[in-house]
């Protein structure tokens, strides 16, 4: 089964983006949210990641980033990660919400998982 | 050359980097509230004191040790961006001195941490970041030691100008990578907390390159040939 890794800036954000997408996901996907800087501030770090997921119990994850820095301490994590491990380009929540619909299906696979992430790129919400 | 003696000039420029950042920290995290999330002082002070504090406690390194040692801390301790940015560039970069600390490896280690940098922000020069001053000194440093054939502390004093003048550039500019690139026009007139901490780095490695030459040469004024490795102490982290 396919993991869901969320990495926000703000460890509370990732929390409640982990939290709507659960009930969206349903109980089955796993869901791991990650945030903060090594000071617990407003950041994104790389050992929190490696340690997030290195936890999970998934062989197969894919890590949903916010902004910028959350992008290239992900990409660190993912080169010393011991599983496969992609990077989704898409919003955070919305594309939480897709992958955990997807990670929940017994079909989804690494990719689909992905690329429904990446299909929240496209939503317009007005 | 020995290699300890690489080592210990090393150590000796995170030491004077360390110290230098301490007491800028408020002044980069004032650039870095301009125009990005004002925390660029105290990510990179919190990781440049734990870097001194690994580097100080290696049992017996050689130079590619301690730089190596350097990159992993800040990738760990720094966060936000610039821990990845300089600790993922230093580390990787750092097999440029397996072979020891000389004007060679100095240059090779300076283009693979510029290679490593841009590739991991996908910045170029221009984008107003830290490239925009990593880019003219090692560009410079290179030409300064390869077709100037000038010491190596001599180039990384060029290389230290060219940065300075990459820093001033950044001000007009309007960024588009990074936290800055959403204020879009308001990040204009500002300088670029990168490229200033960066050029803040290398004028403190080339502080701690100048008073290892000093004290070479004291140790040699007696002798009649003058030391021809001592100017290599430059160049560990530029």
């Amino acid at each position: 089964m396919v993991g869901l890794l969320v990495v926000s800036h703000s460890a509370d954000a990732a929390q409640g983006i982990r939290d709507i997408a659960a009930e969206m996901g349903g109980a089955d996907a796993e869901i791991v949210p990650v945030g903060g800087d090594p000071d617990g501030g407003i950041g994104t770090s790389v050992p929190a990641i490696q340690e997030a997921l290195d936890g999970m119990n998934s062989d197969e994850v894919v890590i949903l980033v916010d902004l910028g820095s959350a992008v290239m301490n992900a990409e660190m994590a993912v080169e010393t990660a011991e599983k496969e491990v992609v990077i989704a380009d898409a919003p955070v929540l919305e594309g939480t919400l897709n992958a955990a619909v997807e990670a929940a299906n017994p079909k989804g696979t690494l990719e689909s998982v992905r690329d429904s992430a990446e299909e929240a790129r496209d939503v317009s919400k007005l | 050359m020995t290699t300890s003696s690489d080592a210990e000039a090393a150590v000796a420029a995170v030491e004077h980097v360390a110290d230098r950042i301490e007491a800028e920290k408020s002044h980069l995290t004032d650039l870095d509230s301009a125009i990005g999330d004002a925390d660029h002082g105290a990510n990179l002070h919190r990781g440049f004191q734990a870097a001194v504090e690994k580097v100080q406690g290696l049992d017996d390194p050689d130079v590619q040790e301690v730089v190596k040692t350097v990159g992993v801390t800040l990738v760990s301790e720094v966060g936000g961006a610039a821990g990845p940015l300089y600790g993922g560039s230093i580390m990787s970069a750092s097999t440029e001195f397996a072979d020891g600390l000389d004007a060679e490896t100095s240059v090779a280690f300076a283009e693979a941490y510029l290679e490593k940098l841009q590739d991991r922000g996908d910045a170029r020069v221009g984008d107003k970041t830290m490239v925009d001053a990593v880019t003219p000194a090692v560009h410079t440093y290179k030409k300064s030691v390869e077709q100037d054939d000038l010491p190596p502390v001599a180039a990384l004093a060029k290389a230290v100008d060219a940065a300075r003048r990459g820093v001033e550039f950044t001000v007009p500019l309007r960024a588009s990578k990074g936290r800055a690139s959403y204020l879009g026009w308001r990040s204009v007139g500002h300088q670029d907390p990168g490229a200033t901490s960066t050029l803040m780095i290398l004028e403190e490695l080339l502080a701690a390159a100048e008073e290892r030459t000093d004290a070479d040469t004291e140790v040699d004024a007696a002798s009649p040939t003058i030391p021809d490795e001592d100017p290599e102490a430059a160049e560990e982290a530029d």
